[in-house]
């Protein structure tokens, strides 16, 4: 009787999202007449495309009752760190040596610092037992400061046309960043529901002691989790880079709130356990459309801020609301 | 007296209680007795202002009663100790029996002295030997029950409502607190005990209340009682008790374990577990007794690998040497815990009873190395609640749905899903109903007679002799003696569980 109370509660969470959503977009609809266009359209999801890459990292990590701050540095740093291999390749003076890249190398280059960043916060978590919010908020610092090492504090620019497609580009008809978060949400959806990986996960959240005690490897677990997220910002990072044609030093701030948000706003519970990619989805694409809209509308960007905060607490007390009963 | 009359509540639709009617005296222990889901918590819950949406009427000295909640409830003298306690462990005794009511001087400060002065005094009363500083943390079950009736006794509560007091304290514990139950009925304190343990209800209760499908049964006096009469009323049919086989000799040894020791987390130099040894055969049920803190926990987590830094010793599965250092090197042996606390360490209780089940057995549910097999695993579960006689509409129903027993064969199920050869159950059938019981003894009997190597941890022992074919007995981490089921009986087993404890 409950579960069938339970399952239609879960249904009615992914309605009022949905609902939401719909009212949205009417609402900013009737108020402008740019809203609903072909050309607006694929901006809104170029825009979401890079909080869909990064909010999906958070997901499966809010699943395993963890949280990682640290993924707006470390999309700034692998940004970075692409960017300055493709352009200015690995230079050591002093041993005479200098190591140039292709495209495919940077990009490499850059996923792979950012799985190994996210890495490093998954082995402080589960080796050292630092809580989740500590460890990734100290990575949220080293990072930046690794970024301004690398930089030098100044953005890399002008990174030639054949990087540029990936955040400006077309394939049949569809932005380069939309399939790549396609690509990443349909990979998570499917880890997330036909794998051991995302049982265990699922497990880790539910009931962490039950988990170990059913013979699962939850460091093992983490750290591939952790890794993934680190990887994911990186992807991000990259696309942002192309996007702008520049590495920022400061990019990518206050990025893990935009995730964290569209992780909550799609009814993912924050303790772990409970949750999905797609609600994920559905929360980035409310916070894209309500940005797109603000902008379209003219509101102020202060205001911006503050209506975003609030549409934030009402999609979390609804949900409230609907998993109190 | 408190009398309750024509009391329904429903949740959802679903009636948990149907017209039921109570009387409490006072200067009684009033047992309430039923199988799980009868509809005992509801109706305490009800009489303690929990649920406050009731139909019916609760009169209480001669006086119409109608709580707004718990707070009203307690302020009026009825308070209720919840089967898990609700204690704060960071907090000090003094701190969490005044919790909610501190005592302030003139200058509204926290007026210390007098509150663990007073602190003093309760924990006389209930016979606690602790320090009012002492953090309630640090106290064993059994003593934080006692902080528990302390804070009752602090808001001079005169109907104290107690689910399932002994169900996690130990034989001797139990002792103490049944002289303390004795003191406040000849107080006049009205005692509602809630409890599955048929034979300490007939020492302490004076009158009981039987409840059934949500409906008040029967109620009278507990000395025109017996035994058998009380589970009929209970099940509504009589309960083959099953009698433990005919002895048999086992010869082949499954787990051998030799020197097992393990360090204390806290205090380094002691020991938790001394120099177990022992052997454990194909198709043997074996007992293990001992009184709360005698180290049975520890023995089951230390084979199943949970402190491979602090356990020494040697394992042997089928005569080999075995490593085991985590679950998952104890899994690999064939090794399977049903642990303790199935809540904390068994389920998932938010997830279906099909992941909770397959969770141990994942790897086997895969197609091309990746790919979950959701049809096998469906499968699985199917077959598992069918053996086991879950009782669910649907595989896809959440495990914390159910019932304690059936939640406790999900446990057995995800465990039994991995063919193990040794299987150790701790507390397999604590807080759970007579039926689900008699089917979880069947069980072993069955998987023992299949060829399983059990060992059974339990504090009752009534079942440790219905369901063992040998008894293993511990004390203060050492096992004092290992008895035939033939030679076992009630008394010889106690007192080497209680042995050391007079020798100390």
């Amino acid at each position: 009787m409950t579960a069938i109370q339970r399952n239609n509660t879960i249904n009615l969470a992914r309605l009022q999202s949905v609902i939401a959503l719909v009212v949205l977009c009417t609402i900013i609809a009737i108020l402008s007449d740019k809203f609903l266009t072909m050309d607006n359209g694929w901006n809104v999801l170029r825009q979401i495309a890079v909080n869909i890459c990064i909010s999906v990292g958070m997901t499966l990590i809010v699943l395993t009752a963890g949280i990682d701050l640290s993924v707006g540095s470390i999309l700034a740093l692998c940004g970075a760190i692409t960017a300055g291999l493709l352009k200015n390749g690995i230079k050591l003076p002093s041993a005479d040596l200098f190591i140039g890249f292709t495209l495919l190398g940077a990009l490499l280059g850059g996923i792979i610092v950012g799985s190994l960043l996210g890495w490093f916060n998954g082995f402080v978590i589960t080796k050292f037992k630092v809580p989740p919010f500590v460890g990734t908020l100290a990575m949220l610092t080293i990072a930046r400061g690794l970024t301004m090492l690398w930089t030098q504090g100044h953005p890399i620019s002008n990174l030639g046309p054949s990087f540029a497609t990936i955040g400006t580009g077309w394939l049949l008809g569809i932005p380069v960043p939309v399939w790549i978060a396609g690509i990443v949400v349909l990979l998570a959806v499917f880890i997330t529901r036909q794998t051991r990986l995302g049982r265990y996960i699922y497990a880790i959240g539910g009931n962490e002691n039950a988990a170990i005690l059913s013979g699962i490897n939850i460091n093992k677990v983490k750290l591939i989790v952790y890794s993934i997220a680190g990887a994911l910002a990186a992807v991000g990072g990259i696309m942002v880079t192309s996007r702008l044609d520049s590495a920022q030093p400061n990019a990518g701030t206050g990025y893990e709130l935009d995730a964290i948000a569209a992780v909550v706003i799609g009814g993912t519970s924050l303790s772990g356990g409970k949750g999905s990619i797609g609600g994920t989805v559905m929360g980035a694409v409310i916070i894209g459309v309500l940005n797109n809209g603000l902008v379209l509308l003219n509101v102020s960007p202060f205001w911006q801020q503050v209506v975003k905060g609030a549409v934030i607490l009402i999609a979390v007390i609804i949900d409230k609301g609907g998993n109190k009963k | 007296m408190l009398i309750a009359q024509n009391i329904t509540k429903k949740f959802a639709g679903v009636t948990a209680l149907n017209k039921v009617n109570l009387e409490l005296h006072p200067g009684k222990v009033n047992a309430i007795i039923g199988e799980n889901g009868a509809g005992k918590s509801t109706l305490m819950k009800v009489l303690s202002g929990v649920y406050t949406d009731y139909e019916g009427t609760i009169i209480y000295n001669n006086e119409p009663l109608k709580l707004t909640g718990t707070k009203d409830a307690e302020a009026k003298g009825i308070v209720i100790i919840h089967q898990e306690l609700n204690l704060v462990p960071g907090l000090s005794i003094t701190e969490n029996i005044f919790l909610g009511r501190e005592c302030c001087n003139v200058m509204g400060m926290l007026d210390k002295k007098e509150m663990a002065q007073e602190t003093r005094t309760l924990l006389q009363k209930v016979k606690l030997d602790a320090d009012p500083g002492q953090l309630v943390g640090s106290l064993k079950v059994g003593q934080q029950q006692l902080v528990e009736i302390a804070k009752a006794l602090h808001t001079k509560a005169n109907v104290i409502i107690m689910d399932e007091p002994t169900s996690a304290i130990s034989d001797k514990e139990v002792d103490n607190l049944f002289v303390i139950i004795n003191e406040l009925r000849s107080e006049g304190k009205t005692i509602v005990y809630i409890s599955h343990k048929l034979k300490e209800l007939f020492t302490i209760a004076d009158r009981f209340v039987v409840m059934r499908d949500g409906c008040s049964v029967e109620s009278g006096v507990m000395a025109e009682m017996t035994q058998d009469e009380l589970i009929r009323k209970m099940t509504g049919r009589a309960v083959n008790g099953t009698t433990s086989a005919a002895t048999q000799t086992f010869t082949e040894p499954v787990l051998r374990v030799q020197n097992i020791n393990l360090k204390s987390a806290s205090r380094h130099k002691t020991n938790v577990l001394t120099d177990i040894s022992f052997t454990l055969h194909k198709g043997e049920i074996v007992g293990l007794y001992g009184l709360m803190g005698a180290g049975r926990t520890e023995l089951m987590e230390t084979l199943f690998g949970m402190h491979p830094k602090r356990a020494s010793g040697n394992i042997f599965v089928n005569e080999k040497a075995v490593q085991v250092q985590s679950p998952i090197q104890a899994i690999d042996q064939g090794i399977a815990l049903v642990p303790e606390d199935r809540k904390a360490h068994g389920l998932i209780l938010d997830q279906k009873i099909k992941t909770n089940i397959s969770i141990t057995v994942l790897n086997q549910l895969e197609k091309w190395g990746i790919v979950l097999y959701n049809k096998k695993e469906t499968q699985l579960s199917k077959e598992y609640i069918q053996q086991l006689g879950i009782k669910t509409y649907s595989e896809n129903n959440l495990a914390g749905n159910l019932s304690g027993g059936n939640q406790q064969k999900i446990v057995l199920a995800k465990w039994l899903a991995t063919n193990p050869s040794i299987l150790l159950l701790d507390e397999p059938t604590r807080g759970i109903d007579i039926n689900a019981r008699f089917e979880i003894y069947n069980l072993m009997k069955k998987l023992a007679s299949g060829g399983m190597a059990i060992l059974l941890v339990s504090s009752e022992l009534p079942e440790i002799l219905t369901a063992s074919h040998r008894v293993l007995v511990m004390a203060e981490g050492r096992l004092t003696a290992n008895i035939p089921i033939a030679e076992a009986t009630e008394s010889n087993i106690l007192k080497h569980a209680i042995q050391h404890n007079i020798t100390a």
